[in-house]
Protein backbone atom coordinates (compact mmCIF):
# COMPACT_ATOMS: atom_id res chain seq x y z
CA UNK A 1 0.00 0.00 0.00
CA UNK A 2 1.23 3.58 -0.97
CA UNK A 3 1.94 5.80 2.10
CA UNK A 4 -0.20 8.56 2.70
CA UNK A 5 3.19 11.01 2.44
CA UNK A 6 4.39 9.44 -0.75
CA UNK A 7 1.45 11.60 -2.56
CA UNK A 8 1.53 14.66 -1.02
CA UNK A 9 5.25 15.23 -1.94
CA UNK A 10 5.08 16.47 -5.08
CA UNK A 11 4.50 19.70 -5.61
CA UNK A 12 1.23 19.67 -4.94
CA UNK A 13 0.89 17.30 -7.84
CA UNK A 14 -0.64 13.64 -7.46
CA UNK A 15 1.30 10.65 -8.30
CA UNK A 16 0.08 10.22 -11.62
CA UNK A 17 0.85 14.21 -11.94
CA UNK A 18 -2.75 15.57 -11.89
CA UNK A 19 -3.47 18.64 -10.26
CA UNK A 20 -6.39 17.85 -7.72
CA UNK A 21 -9.01 19.19 -9.44
CA UNK A 22 -8.15 17.41 -12.72
CA UNK A 23 -9.97 14.72 -14.60
CA UNK A 24 -8.35 12.11 -16.27
CA UNK A 25 -8.33 11.41 -20.17
CA UNK A 26 -12.14 10.59 -21.04
CA UNK A 27 -12.45 8.47 -24.60
CA UNK A 28 -16.14 7.75 -25.33
CA UNK A 29 -17.47 5.49 -28.48
CA UNK A 30 -21.26 5.14 -28.47
CA UNK A 31 -23.24 2.31 -30.83
CA UNK A 32 -20.49 0.10 -30.29
CA UNK A 33 -22.74 -2.90 -30.68
CA UNK A 34 -25.31 -3.43 -33.67
CA UNK A 35 -27.59 -5.94 -31.49
CA UNK A 36 -28.39 -3.59 -28.53
CA UNK A 37 -30.53 -1.01 -28.44
CA UNK A 38 -27.78 1.57 -26.86
CA UNK A 39 -24.29 0.89 -26.20
CA UNK A 40 -21.46 2.55 -25.21
CA UNK A 41 -17.74 2.57 -24.44
CA UNK A 42 -16.24 4.70 -21.67
CA UNK A 43 -12.23 4.78 -20.80
CA UNK A 44 -11.66 7.13 -17.88
CA UNK A 45 -7.58 6.92 -17.90
CA UNK A 46 -7.55 3.29 -17.20
CA UNK A 47 -10.76 2.35 -15.88
CA UNK A 48 -12.12 1.12 -19.14
CA UNK A 49 -16.16 0.38 -19.22
CA UNK A 50 -18.33 -1.37 -21.44
CA UNK A 51 -22.26 -0.81 -21.22
CA UNK A 52 -24.95 -2.43 -22.55
CA UNK A 53 -28.90 -1.35 -22.97
CA UNK A 54 -31.53 -4.04 -23.92
CA UNK A 55 -35.11 -2.34 -24.03
CA UNK A 56 -37.64 -0.86 -23.09
CA UNK A 57 -38.85 -4.75 -24.00
CA UNK A 58 -41.52 -7.23 -23.00
CA UNK A 59 -40.51 -8.40 -19.43
CA UNK A 60 -39.17 -12.64 -19.51
CA UNK A 61 -38.27 -14.38 -17.09
CA UNK A 62 -38.92 -14.01 -13.30
CA UNK A 63 -39.19 -10.57 -13.28
CA UNK A 64 -42.04 -11.01 -15.78
CA UNK A 65 -44.42 -12.75 -13.30
CA UNK A 66 -44.18 -10.39 -11.22
CA UNK A 67 -46.36 -8.24 -12.15
CA UNK A 68 -46.62 -6.25 -8.69
CA UNK A 69 -45.69 -2.60 -10.09
CA UNK A 70 -47.47 -2.56 -13.08
CA UNK A 71 -47.80 1.13 -13.71
CA UNK A 72 -43.84 1.90 -14.24
CA UNK A 73 -40.94 0.30 -15.92
CA UNK A 74 -38.92 -2.01 -14.39
CA UNK A 75 -35.32 -0.97 -14.41
CA UNK A 76 -32.69 -4.52 -14.70
CA UNK A 77 -28.77 -3.59 -13.65
CA UNK A 78 -26.07 -6.20 -13.90
CA UNK A 79 -22.72 -4.98 -12.92
CA UNK A 80 -19.70 -7.03 -13.25
CA UNK A 81 -15.94 -6.86 -13.54
CA UNK A 82 -13.87 -9.16 -16.14
CA UNK A 83 -11.81 -11.64 -14.45
CA UNK A 84 -8.28 -10.22 -15.76
CA UNK A 85 -9.95 -6.41 -15.24
CA UNK A 86 -8.04 -6.14 -11.71
CA UNK A 87 -5.18 -3.21 -12.15
CA UNK A 88 -3.45 -4.91 -9.20
CA UNK A 89 -3.17 -7.82 -11.50
CA UNK A 90 -4.34 -11.34 -9.87
CA UNK A 91 -7.14 -12.69 -11.24
CA UNK A 92 -10.97 -12.31 -9.69
CA UNK A 93 -12.56 -15.41 -9.19
CA UNK A 94 -16.09 -14.54 -10.35
CA UNK A 95 -16.79 -11.79 -12.76
CA UNK A 96 -20.39 -11.38 -11.54
CA UNK A 97 -22.95 -12.46 -8.32
CA UNK A 98 -20.22 -11.79 -5.57
CA UNK A 99 -21.32 -9.06 -2.83
CA UNK A 100 -19.84 -6.22 -4.29
CA UNK A 101 -20.93 -7.23 -7.77
CA UNK A 102 -24.40 -7.56 -6.27
CA UNK A 103 -23.78 -3.92 -4.35
CA UNK A 104 -22.85 -1.94 -7.45
CA UNK A 105 -25.35 -3.55 -9.27
CA UNK A 106 -27.77 -2.18 -7.01
CA UNK A 107 -26.53 1.25 -6.49
CA UNK A 108 -26.47 1.28 -10.26
CA UNK A 109 -30.07 0.53 -10.47
CA UNK A 110 -30.90 3.23 -8.14
CA UNK A 111 -28.89 6.44 -9.91
CA UNK A 112 -30.86 4.59 -13.28
CA UNK A 113 -34.46 4.85 -11.82
CA UNK A 114 -33.29 8.01 -10.40
CA UNK A 115 -32.95 9.52 -14.34
CA UNK A 116 -35.53 7.35 -16.67
CA UNK A 117 -39.00 8.39 -16.92
CA UNK A 118 -40.51 4.67 -15.92
CA UNK A 119 -43.65 6.25 -15.95
CA UNK A 120 -43.95 6.05 -19.96
CA UNK A 121 -43.11 2.45 -20.01
CA UNK A 122 -45.97 0.48 -17.95
CA UNK A 123 -45.17 -3.04 -17.86
CA UNK A 124 -41.64 -3.21 -19.61
CA UNK A 125 -38.24 -3.68 -18.88
CA UNK A 126 -35.02 -2.02 -19.56
CA UNK A 127 -31.63 -3.75 -18.97
CA UNK A 128 -28.13 -2.38 -18.60
CA UNK A 129 -25.30 -4.59 -18.21
CA UNK A 130 -22.00 -2.67 -17.13
CA UNK A 131 -19.41 -4.78 -17.97
CA UNK A 132 -15.79 -3.45 -16.28
CA UNK A 133 -12.98 -4.25 -18.70
CA UNK A 134 -10.40 -2.62 -16.78
CA UNK A 135 -10.46 -1.24 -12.87
CA UNK A 136 -8.26 1.87 -11.99
CA UNK A 137 -10.58 3.47 -9.40
CA UNK A 138 -13.49 5.28 -9.86
CA UNK A 139 -15.33 2.50 -11.42
CA UNK A 140 -18.80 2.72 -10.09
CA UNK A 141 -18.62 6.31 -11.16
CA UNK A 142 -17.48 5.60 -14.57
CA UNK A 143 -20.30 2.62 -14.99
CA UNK A 144 -22.84 5.58 -14.81
CA UNK A 145 -21.58 7.64 -16.95
CA UNK A 146 -21.48 5.20 -19.59
CA UNK A 147 -24.54 3.74 -18.64
CA UNK A 148 -25.91 7.56 -19.03
CA UNK A 149 -24.52 7.61 -22.54
CA UNK A 150 -25.79 3.84 -23.33
CA UNK A 151 -29.45 5.16 -22.47
CA UNK A 152 -29.15 8.07 -24.53
CA UNK A 153 -27.82 5.91 -27.16
CA UNK A 154 -31.27 3.25 -27.18
CA UNK A 155 -33.31 6.56 -27.19
CA UNK A 156 -34.67 6.46 -23.83
CA UNK A 157 -35.83 9.65 -22.18
CA UNK A 158 -34.22 10.56 -19.49
CA UNK A 159 -35.47 13.37 -16.89
CA UNK A 160 -36.01 13.77 -13.49
CA UNK A 161 -39.37 13.34 -11.52
CA UNK A 162 -39.27 13.55 -8.00
CA UNK A 163 -37.61 16.72 -6.62
CA UNK A 164 -37.11 15.45 -2.67
CA UNK A 165 -34.61 17.22 -0.25
CA UNK A 166 -31.73 15.48 1.19
CA UNK A 167 -32.61 12.18 2.91
CA UNK A 168 -29.21 11.22 4.56
CA UNK A 169 -29.95 7.59 6.13
CA UNK A 170 -27.41 7.21 8.16
CA UNK A 171 -25.89 3.06 8.46
CA UNK A 172 -22.70 2.17 10.08
CA UNK A 173 -21.20 -0.67 8.57
CA UNK A 174 -19.27 -3.07 10.05
CA UNK A 175 -16.57 -1.09 11.28
CA UNK A 176 -15.02 1.37 9.98
CA UNK A 177 -16.97 2.14 6.29
CA UNK A 178 -19.73 4.94 6.61
CA UNK A 179 -22.50 4.03 3.84
CA UNK A 180 -24.69 7.19 3.32
CA UNK A 181 -26.90 7.89 0.50
CA UNK A 182 -28.11 11.55 -0.52
CA UNK A 183 -30.70 11.60 -2.84
CA UNK A 184 -31.68 14.38 -4.40
CA UNK A 185 -32.48 15.15 -8.19
CA UNK A 186 -31.95 17.72 -10.87
CA UNK A 187 -32.02 17.34 -14.59
CA UNK A 188 -30.02 15.99 -17.23
CA UNK A 189 -27.62 13.44 -17.22
CA UNK A 190 -26.46 11.25 -14.32
CA UNK A 191 -22.88 11.99 -13.78
CA UNK A 192 -20.45 9.88 -11.41
CA UNK A 193 -17.14 11.14 -9.92
CA UNK A 194 -15.25 9.89 -7.08
CA UNK A 195 -14.02 12.78 -4.44
CA UNK A 196 -10.95 11.37 -2.19
CA UNK A 197 -10.14 13.01 0.58
CA UNK A 198 -5.83 12.26 1.86
CA UNK A 199 -5.52 13.10 5.50
CA UNK A 200 -2.25 14.83 6.15
CA UNK A 201 -2.35 16.95 9.34
CA UNK A 202 1.16 17.98 9.05
CA UNK A 203 0.32 20.44 6.29
CA UNK A 204 -2.22 22.32 8.17
CA UNK A 205 -0.67 26.10 7.27
CA UNK A 206 -0.48 25.72 2.95
CA UNK A 207 -3.27 26.46 1.50
CA UNK A 208 -2.88 22.92 -0.34
CA UNK A 209 -5.38 21.94 -2.64
CA UNK A 210 -4.55 17.94 -2.28
CA UNK A 211 -5.64 18.32 1.09
CA UNK A 212 -9.09 19.10 0.71
CA UNK A 213 -10.05 16.18 -1.67
CA UNK A 214 -8.74 14.96 -5.35
CA UNK A 215 -10.84 13.89 -8.01
CA UNK A 216 -11.67 11.33 -10.29
CA UNK A 217 -9.47 9.43 -7.71
CA UNK A 218 -7.53 6.11 -9.50
CA UNK A 219 -6.35 2.92 -7.59
CA UNK A 220 -3.65 4.32 -6.12
CA UNK A 221 -5.68 6.88 -4.64
CA UNK A 222 -8.40 4.92 -3.38
CA UNK A 223 -6.22 2.47 -1.44
CA UNK A 224 -5.04 5.60 0.35
CA UNK A 225 -6.21 6.14 4.17
CA UNK A 226 -8.53 8.45 3.55
CA UNK A 227 -12.35 8.52 2.64
CA UNK A 228 -13.70 8.26 -1.20
CA UNK A 229 -16.45 9.31 -1.74
CA UNK A 230 -18.32 8.34 -4.91
CA UNK A 231 -21.13 10.92 -6.21
CA UNK A 232 -23.94 10.68 -8.76
CA UNK A 233 -25.02 13.97 -9.49
CA UNK A 234 -27.22 15.13 -12.32
CA UNK A 235 -25.73 18.14 -13.17
CA UNK A 236 -27.67 21.39 -14.96
CA UNK A 237 -26.60 23.09 -17.55
CA UNK A 238 -26.45 26.14 -15.47
CA UNK A 239 -24.56 25.38 -12.44
CA UNK A 240 -27.10 26.28 -10.40
CA UNK A 241 -27.01 22.69 -8.34
CA UNK A 242 -29.31 21.93 -5.56
CA UNK A 243 -29.05 19.05 -3.67
CA UNK A 244 -29.60 16.07 -5.29
CA UNK A 245 -26.91 13.22 -5.51
CA UNK A 246 -26.21 9.74 -4.76
CA UNK A 247 -23.58 9.37 -2.59
CA UNK A 248 -21.43 6.21 -1.95
CA UNK A 249 -18.93 6.27 0.59
CA UNK A 250 -16.22 3.37 0.48
CA UNK A 251 -13.16 4.44 3.37
CA UNK A 252 -10.28 2.33 3.80
CA UNK A 253 -10.40 3.09 7.21
CA UNK A 254 -11.27 6.62 8.42
CA UNK A 255 -14.57 8.13 8.93
CA UNK A 256 -15.48 11.53 7.12
CA UNK A 257 -16.87 14.13 9.06
CA UNK A 258 -19.70 15.78 8.31
CA UNK A 259 -18.53 19.46 8.22
CA UNK A 260 -16.18 18.38 5.74
CA UNK A 261 -18.79 16.56 3.48
CA UNK A 262 -20.15 20.35 2.22
CA UNK A 263 -16.70 21.24 0.90
CA UNK A 264 -16.22 17.65 -0.99
CA UNK A 265 -19.29 18.41 -1.86
CA UNK A 266 -18.76 21.37 -3.65
CA UNK A 267 -15.77 19.85 -5.47
CA UNK A 268 -17.22 17.10 -6.80
CA UNK A 269 -19.82 18.61 -8.17
CA UNK A 270 -17.50 20.79 -10.02
CA UNK A 271 -15.90 17.78 -11.12
CA UNK A 272 -19.19 16.71 -12.54
CA UNK A 273 -20.46 19.75 -14.07
CA UNK A 274 -16.82 19.37 -16.15
CA UNK A 275 -17.59 15.52 -17.12
CA UNK A 276 -21.12 16.36 -18.31
CA UNK A 277 -19.55 19.11 -20.72
CA UNK A 278 -17.29 16.20 -22.12
CA UNK A 279 -19.79 13.97 -22.46
CA UNK A 280 -22.62 16.53 -24.09
CA UNK A 281 -19.89 17.27 -26.69
CA UNK A 282 -19.58 13.45 -27.15
CA UNK A 283 -23.09 12.67 -28.17
CA UNK A 284 -23.26 15.68 -30.40
CA UNK A 285 -20.71 14.52 -32.52
CA UNK A 286 -21.92 11.18 -32.69
CA UNK A 287 -24.93 12.14 -33.40
CA UNK A 288 -24.00 14.28 -36.26
CA UNK A 289 -21.99 11.73 -37.60
CA UNK A 290 -24.92 9.28 -37.45
CA UNK A 291 -27.47 11.23 -38.95
CA UNK A 292 -29.70 9.18 -40.97
CA UNK A 293 -30.77 10.90 -44.22
CA UNK A 294 -34.19 10.12 -43.34
CA UNK A 295 -33.88 13.00 -40.65
CA UNK A 296 -32.77 15.36 -42.81
CA UNK A 297 -36.29 16.54 -43.95
CA UNK A 298 -37.08 17.48 -40.59
CA UNK A 299 -34.16 20.20 -39.99
CA UNK A 300 -35.10 21.76 -43.21
CA UNK A 301 -38.35 23.47 -41.71
CA UNK B 1 -12.55 -32.19 -49.13
CA UNK B 2 -14.47 -29.05 -50.08
CA UNK B 3 -12.31 -25.61 -50.97
CA UNK B 4 -13.23 -22.85 -47.95
CA UNK B 5 -13.21 -19.13 -49.07
CA UNK B 6 -10.57 -17.77 -47.11
CA UNK B 7 -11.19 -16.23 -44.11
CA UNK B 8 -10.10 -12.61 -43.37
CA UNK B 9 -9.11 -10.78 -41.05
CA UNK B 10 -8.49 -7.32 -40.00
CA UNK B 11 -8.03 -5.13 -36.73
CA UNK B 12 -9.98 -2.80 -35.42
CA UNK B 13 -8.06 0.03 -36.47
CA UNK B 14 -9.00 -0.43 -40.17
CA UNK B 15 -12.01 -0.24 -39.21
CA UNK B 16 -13.58 2.15 -42.39
CA UNK B 17 -16.57 4.38 -41.42
CA UNK B 18 -19.39 3.39 -43.89
CA UNK B 19 -21.94 6.30 -43.11
CA UNK B 20 -20.61 8.20 -46.20
CA UNK B 21 -23.34 9.60 -47.68
CA UNK B 22 -24.12 12.36 -45.88
CA UNK B 23 -25.87 15.65 -46.66
CA UNK B 24 -22.79 17.90 -45.88
CA UNK B 25 -24.71 21.09 -46.65
CA UNK B 26 -27.39 20.24 -44.53
CA UNK B 27 -27.01 19.92 -41.12
CA UNK B 28 -29.59 19.60 -38.65
CA UNK B 29 -29.57 20.54 -35.16
CA UNK B 30 -29.36 18.24 -32.99
CA UNK B 31 -30.64 18.50 -28.93
CA UNK B 32 -28.81 16.79 -26.42
CA UNK B 33 -30.85 15.56 -23.14
CA UNK B 34 -30.91 18.34 -20.59
CA UNK B 35 -31.06 20.74 -23.88
CA UNK B 36 -33.33 24.25 -23.32
CA UNK B 37 -35.65 24.45 -26.65
CA UNK B 38 -37.74 27.06 -26.02
CA UNK B 39 -39.01 29.20 -22.58
CA UNK B 40 -41.54 30.51 -23.78
CA UNK B 41 -44.94 29.06 -22.27
CA UNK B 42 -47.12 28.62 -24.95
CA UNK B 43 -45.64 25.22 -26.66
CA UNK B 44 -47.12 21.65 -25.95
CA UNK B 45 -45.01 19.42 -24.85
CA UNK B 46 -44.71 16.03 -27.12
CA UNK B 47 -42.48 13.03 -27.14
CA UNK B 48 -38.73 13.22 -26.23
CA UNK B 49 -39.68 16.84 -23.74
CA UNK B 50 -40.36 17.67 -20.50
CA UNK B 51 -41.12 21.14 -18.66
CA UNK B 52 -38.88 22.02 -15.90
CA UNK B 53 -39.65 24.54 -12.69
CA UNK B 54 -39.10 27.35 -14.16
CA UNK B 55 -41.33 26.73 -17.18
CA UNK B 56 -38.35 26.03 -19.82
CA UNK B 57 -38.96 23.07 -22.30
CA UNK B 58 -36.37 20.81 -22.45
CA UNK B 59 -35.33 17.85 -24.28
CA UNK B 60 -34.94 14.23 -22.29
CA UNK B 61 -33.67 12.56 -25.50
CA UNK B 62 -30.83 12.77 -27.94
CA UNK B 63 -32.29 13.68 -31.26
CA UNK B 64 -33.34 16.21 -34.18
CA UNK B 65 -36.42 18.53 -33.27
CA UNK B 66 -40.28 18.01 -34.87
CA UNK B 67 -42.64 20.51 -34.80
CA UNK B 68 -46.19 20.40 -35.72
CA UNK B 69 -47.95 23.57 -35.37
CA UNK B 70 -47.11 24.13 -31.41
CA UNK B 71 -46.42 20.77 -30.86
CA UNK B 72 -42.64 20.33 -30.00
CA UNK B 73 -41.66 17.16 -29.66
CA UNK B 74 -37.94 15.68 -30.41
CA UNK B 75 -37.67 12.54 -32.17
CA UNK B 76 -34.01 9.78 -31.18
CA UNK B 77 -31.97 8.68 -33.75
CA UNK B 78 -32.29 5.00 -32.60
CA UNK B 79 -35.42 3.96 -30.69
CA UNK B 80 -37.60 0.73 -30.21
CA UNK B 81 -40.49 0.27 -32.85
CA UNK B 82 -43.67 2.71 -32.45
CA UNK B 83 -46.83 1.27 -33.77
CA UNK B 84 -49.86 3.08 -36.00
CA UNK B 85 -52.58 1.64 -37.23
CA UNK B 86 -52.68 -0.01 -40.45
CA UNK B 87 -48.88 -1.04 -40.32
CA UNK B 88 -47.10 -3.91 -41.97
CA UNK B 89 -45.23 -5.66 -40.00
CA UNK B 90 -43.55 -8.76 -39.55
CA UNK B 91 -43.41 -10.42 -36.03
CA UNK B 92 -42.22 -13.75 -33.99
CA UNK B 93 -44.69 -15.93 -31.90
CA UNK B 94 -43.13 -15.94 -28.41
CA UNK B 95 -45.85 -17.15 -26.53
CA UNK B 96 -49.11 -19.31 -26.94
CA UNK B 97 -52.04 -17.75 -24.54
CA UNK B 98 -55.79 -18.46 -24.02
CA UNK B 99 -57.47 -16.88 -27.25
CA UNK B 100 -54.37 -15.21 -28.53
CA UNK B 101 -50.73 -14.98 -29.33
CA UNK B 102 -47.89 -13.11 -28.29
CA UNK B 103 -45.83 -12.04 -31.07
CA UNK B 104 -42.36 -10.10 -30.68
CA UNK B 105 -42.38 -6.69 -33.01
CA UNK B 106 -39.61 -5.15 -32.03
CA UNK B 107 -42.06 -2.38 -30.07
CA UNK B 108 -41.58 -1.95 -26.31
CA UNK B 109 -44.59 -4.40 -25.42
CA UNK B 110 -45.07 -7.73 -27.01
CA UNK B 111 -48.31 -7.31 -29.13
CA UNK B 112 -50.95 -9.27 -29.52
CA UNK B 113 -52.53 -11.15 -32.13
CA UNK B 114 -56.55 -12.42 -31.44
CA UNK B 115 -57.88 -15.93 -32.04
CA UNK B 116 -60.55 -13.52 -33.56
CA UNK B 117 -58.36 -11.97 -35.45
CA UNK B 118 -56.80 -14.39 -37.57
CA UNK B 119 -58.13 -16.34 -41.05
CA UNK B 120 -58.60 -19.84 -39.90
CA UNK B 121 -59.28 -22.48 -42.33
CA UNK B 122 -62.85 -22.94 -43.38
CA UNK B 123 -63.72 -19.71 -44.10
CA UNK B 124 -64.09 -16.12 -43.13
CA UNK B 125 -67.26 -16.26 -40.87
CA UNK B 126 -66.64 -19.73 -39.35
CA UNK B 127 -67.47 -19.64 -35.57
CA UNK B 128 -64.11 -19.36 -32.77
CA UNK B 129 -65.40 -22.90 -30.89
CA UNK B 130 -63.57 -24.13 -27.92
CA UNK B 131 -61.71 -26.76 -30.19
CA UNK B 132 -60.05 -24.28 -31.81
CA UNK B 133 -58.23 -22.76 -28.81
CA UNK B 134 -57.02 -25.88 -27.59
CA UNK B 135 -55.66 -26.46 -31.17
CA UNK B 136 -54.30 -22.82 -31.55
CA UNK B 137 -50.56 -24.37 -31.56
CA UNK B 138 -51.56 -26.11 -34.20
CA UNK B 139 -51.52 -22.93 -36.27
CA UNK B 140 -49.20 -21.14 -35.10
CA UNK B 141 -46.71 -22.01 -32.28
CA UNK B 142 -43.58 -20.66 -30.81
CA UNK B 143 -41.16 -19.58 -32.99
CA UNK B 144 -42.93 -19.39 -35.91
CA UNK B 145 -42.84 -16.37 -38.18
CA UNK B 146 -45.58 -14.29 -39.32
CA UNK B 147 -46.57 -10.94 -41.21
CA UNK B 148 -49.37 -9.20 -39.96
CA UNK B 149 -50.97 -5.57 -40.02
CA UNK B 150 -51.80 -3.38 -36.67
CA UNK B 151 -55.32 -3.76 -36.42
CA UNK B 152 -55.40 -1.55 -32.99
CA UNK B 153 -53.14 0.38 -30.15
CA UNK B 154 -53.73 -0.22 -26.68
CA UNK B 155 -53.31 2.61 -24.17
CA UNK B 156 -49.80 1.29 -22.65
CA UNK B 157 -48.62 1.19 -26.39
CA UNK B 158 -48.95 -2.52 -27.36
CA UNK B 159 -50.25 -3.31 -29.97
CA UNK B 160 -53.21 -5.65 -31.53
CA UNK B 161 -52.61 -7.11 -34.62
CA UNK B 162 -54.55 -8.91 -37.92
CA UNK B 163 -53.90 -11.56 -40.03
CA UNK B 164 -57.42 -10.96 -41.93
CA UNK B 165 -56.21 -10.64 -45.38
CA UNK B 166 -54.90 -13.31 -47.25
CA UNK B 167 -51.39 -11.83 -48.21
CA UNK B 168 -50.44 -11.89 -44.15
CA UNK B 169 -50.10 -14.64 -42.13
CA UNK B 170 -46.99 -17.67 -41.39
CA UNK B 171 -43.89 -17.16 -43.25
CA UNK B 172 -41.82 -19.99 -44.30
CA UNK B 173 -38.92 -20.79 -46.48
CA UNK B 174 -36.89 -17.48 -46.33
CA UNK B 175 -34.23 -15.02 -44.19
CA UNK B 176 -35.53 -12.49 -41.40
CA UNK B 177 -33.40 -9.58 -41.01
CA UNK B 178 -33.78 -6.88 -38.26
CA UNK B 179 -32.88 -3.16 -39.36
CA UNK B 180 -33.40 -0.10 -37.61
CA UNK B 181 -37.39 0.94 -37.87
CA UNK B 182 -36.39 4.68 -39.11
CA UNK B 183 -35.29 2.67 -42.29
CA UNK B 184 -38.45 1.33 -43.52
CA UNK B 185 -41.24 4.39 -44.61
CA UNK B 186 -44.52 4.03 -44.52
CA UNK B 187 -45.33 3.24 -48.26
CA UNK B 188 -48.78 2.21 -50.29
CA UNK B 189 -47.30 -1.45 -50.48
CA UNK B 190 -44.94 -2.86 -48.59
CA UNK B 191 -44.60 -6.67 -50.30
CA UNK B 192 -42.53 -6.82 -53.37
CA UNK B 193 -42.13 -9.22 -55.68
CA UNK B 194 -38.64 -8.88 -57.44
CA UNK B 195 -37.55 -9.85 -60.63
CA UNK B 196 -34.83 -12.02 -58.71
CA UNK B 197 -37.17 -14.29 -58.25
CA UNK B 198 -37.73 -13.69 -54.69
CA UNK B 199 -40.14 -12.01 -52.46
CA UNK B 200 -39.26 -9.19 -50.08
CA UNK B 201 -41.51 -8.00 -47.11
CA UNK B 202 -40.43 -4.39 -45.62
CA UNK B 203 -41.66 -4.58 -42.07
CA UNK B 204 -42.59 -0.83 -41.21
CA UNK B 205 -40.90 -2.38 -37.59
CA UNK B 206 -37.65 -2.65 -39.16
CA UNK B 207 -38.28 -6.51 -39.28
CA UNK B 208 -37.24 -7.40 -43.08
CA UNK B 209 -38.88 -10.83 -44.49
CA UNK B 210 -36.56 -12.38 -47.84
CA UNK B 211 -38.66 -15.18 -49.35
CA UNK B 212 -37.56 -17.83 -51.36
CA UNK B 213 -40.57 -17.94 -53.74
CA UNK B 214 -42.79 -15.75 -55.05
CA UNK B 215 -45.79 -14.65 -53.15
CA UNK B 216 -47.61 -17.95 -53.64
CA UNK B 217 -51.77 -17.54 -54.78
CA UNK B 218 -53.04 -20.49 -52.79
CA UNK B 219 -53.68 -18.69 -49.71
CA UNK B 220 -57.05 -20.59 -49.23
CA UNK B 221 -55.91 -22.74 -45.86
CA UNK B 222 -55.59 -19.59 -44.16
CA UNK B 223 -51.72 -19.46 -45.03
CA UNK B 224 -51.00 -21.83 -42.22
CA UNK B 225 -49.49 -24.10 -44.48
CA UNK B 226 -46.02 -24.58 -44.81
CA UNK B 227 -44.23 -25.54 -48.21
CA UNK B 228 -41.47 -27.15 -46.66
CA UNK B 229 -40.50 -28.33 -50.09
CA UNK B 230 -36.48 -27.88 -51.43
CA UNK B 231 -35.49 -24.76 -52.56
CA UNK B 232 -33.49 -24.92 -55.41
CA UNK B 233 -29.39 -23.51 -55.11
CA UNK B 234 -30.29 -21.08 -57.48
CA UNK B 235 -32.78 -19.05 -55.34
CA UNK B 236 -30.96 -19.46 -52.31
CA UNK B 237 -27.65 -17.67 -53.36
CA UNK B 238 -30.51 -15.08 -54.88
CA UNK B 239 -31.89 -14.98 -51.09
CA UNK B 240 -28.24 -14.55 -49.38
CA UNK B 241 -27.07 -12.48 -51.61
CA UNK B 242 -30.31 -10.02 -51.10
CA UNK B 243 -29.79 -10.46 -47.68
CA UNK B 244 -25.78 -9.13 -47.93
CA UNK B 245 -27.45 -5.95 -50.31
CA UNK B 246 -29.73 -4.87 -47.36
CA UNK B 247 -27.26 -5.33 -44.51
CA UNK B 248 -25.40 -3.10 -46.66
CA UNK B 249 -28.15 -0.22 -46.76
CA UNK B 250 -28.65 -0.50 -43.30
CA UNK B 251 -25.31 -0.11 -42.24
CA UNK B 252 -24.94 2.94 -44.77
CA UNK B 253 -28.23 4.54 -43.50
CA UNK B 254 -30.19 4.18 -46.84
CA UNK B 255 -34.05 4.03 -47.12
CA UNK B 256 -35.08 0.51 -48.05
CA UNK B 257 -37.36 0.40 -50.81
CA UNK B 258 -38.00 -2.54 -53.20
CA UNK B 259 -35.82 0.43 -55.56
CA UNK B 260 -33.19 0.98 -53.20
CA UNK B 261 -33.33 -3.33 -52.61
CA UNK B 262 -33.32 -3.70 -56.57
CA UNK B 263 -30.25 -1.31 -57.24
CA UNK B 264 -28.15 -2.41 -54.84
CA UNK B 265 -28.68 -6.43 -55.62
CA UNK B 266 -27.67 -4.98 -58.95
CA UNK B 267 -24.47 -3.16 -58.47
CA UNK B 268 -23.50 -6.30 -56.36
CA UNK B 269 -23.26 -8.87 -59.43
CA UNK B 270 -20.14 -7.89 -60.04
CA UNK B 271 -19.16 -9.28 -56.64
CA UNK B 272 -19.24 -12.72 -55.03
CA UNK B 273 -21.74 -13.38 -52.34
CA UNK B 274 -19.27 -13.71 -49.34
CA UNK B 275 -17.58 -10.83 -50.42
CA UNK B 276 -20.65 -8.11 -49.67
CA UNK B 277 -19.94 -8.82 -46.15
CA UNK B 278 -16.29 -6.36 -46.73
CA UNK B 279 -16.16 -2.73 -45.62
CA UNK B 280 -14.50 -1.90 -49.16
CA UNK B 281 -17.01 -3.38 -51.64
CA UNK B 282 -20.16 -2.54 -48.78
CA UNK B 283 -18.80 1.06 -49.38
CA UNK B 284 -18.62 0.85 -53.51
CA UNK B 285 -22.17 -0.82 -53.21
CA UNK B 286 -23.55 1.60 -51.30
CA UNK B 287 -22.10 4.63 -53.38
CA UNK B 288 -23.43 3.40 -56.86
CA UNK B 289 -26.66 2.52 -55.14
CA UNK B 290 -26.94 6.36 -54.31
CA UNK B 291 -25.74 7.57 -57.06
CA UNK B 292 -28.80 5.50 -59.06
CA UNK B 293 -30.98 6.94 -56.22
CA UNK B 294 -30.23 10.11 -57.11
CA UNK B 295 -29.95 10.36 -60.52
CA UNK B 296 -33.74 9.09 -60.66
Amino acid sequence: MIEAENIEDQNGLRPDGRRALELRQIRVKMGVFGQADGSAYIEQGNTKILVTVYGPHQPRGSTGRNTSNISKGIVNCQYSMAVFSLSSGERKRKPRGDRKSQERSLQLKHAMEAIIHLEIYPRSQIDIYVEALQVDGSEYCVSVNGATLALIDAGIPIKVIYKTTNILQFSLKKSFVIKFIATLFLQNYAIGCTVTLINNPSLEDEDNTLEKGVLDANYVEECTPGVTLSVVALPNNDSTLKDGLIVVAQGAGQRLHLSQFESLKARVLYGCQDIRTILDHAVREYLTEQSLPSLFHVALN
Amino acid sequence: MEEYPPIIVRLAINRIDLNLIKNENVQPRIYTPGEEISSQPDFLRGHGTYVDDENTLRASVAGVLEKVNKLISIRPLKARYQGEIGDVIVGRITEVQQKRWKVDTNSKLDSVLLLSSVNLPGGELRRRSAEDEQTMRRYLQEGDLICAEVQSTFVDGSLSLHTRVLKYGKLSQGIMLKVSPALVKRKKTHFHNLESGASLILGNNGYIWIGANKQDSDRSEGGFTQDLSRIPQVNREVCARLRNCILILAQCNIQLTDTSVTYAYEESMKYKINELLEPEIMIDVSLLTHQRLIQQ
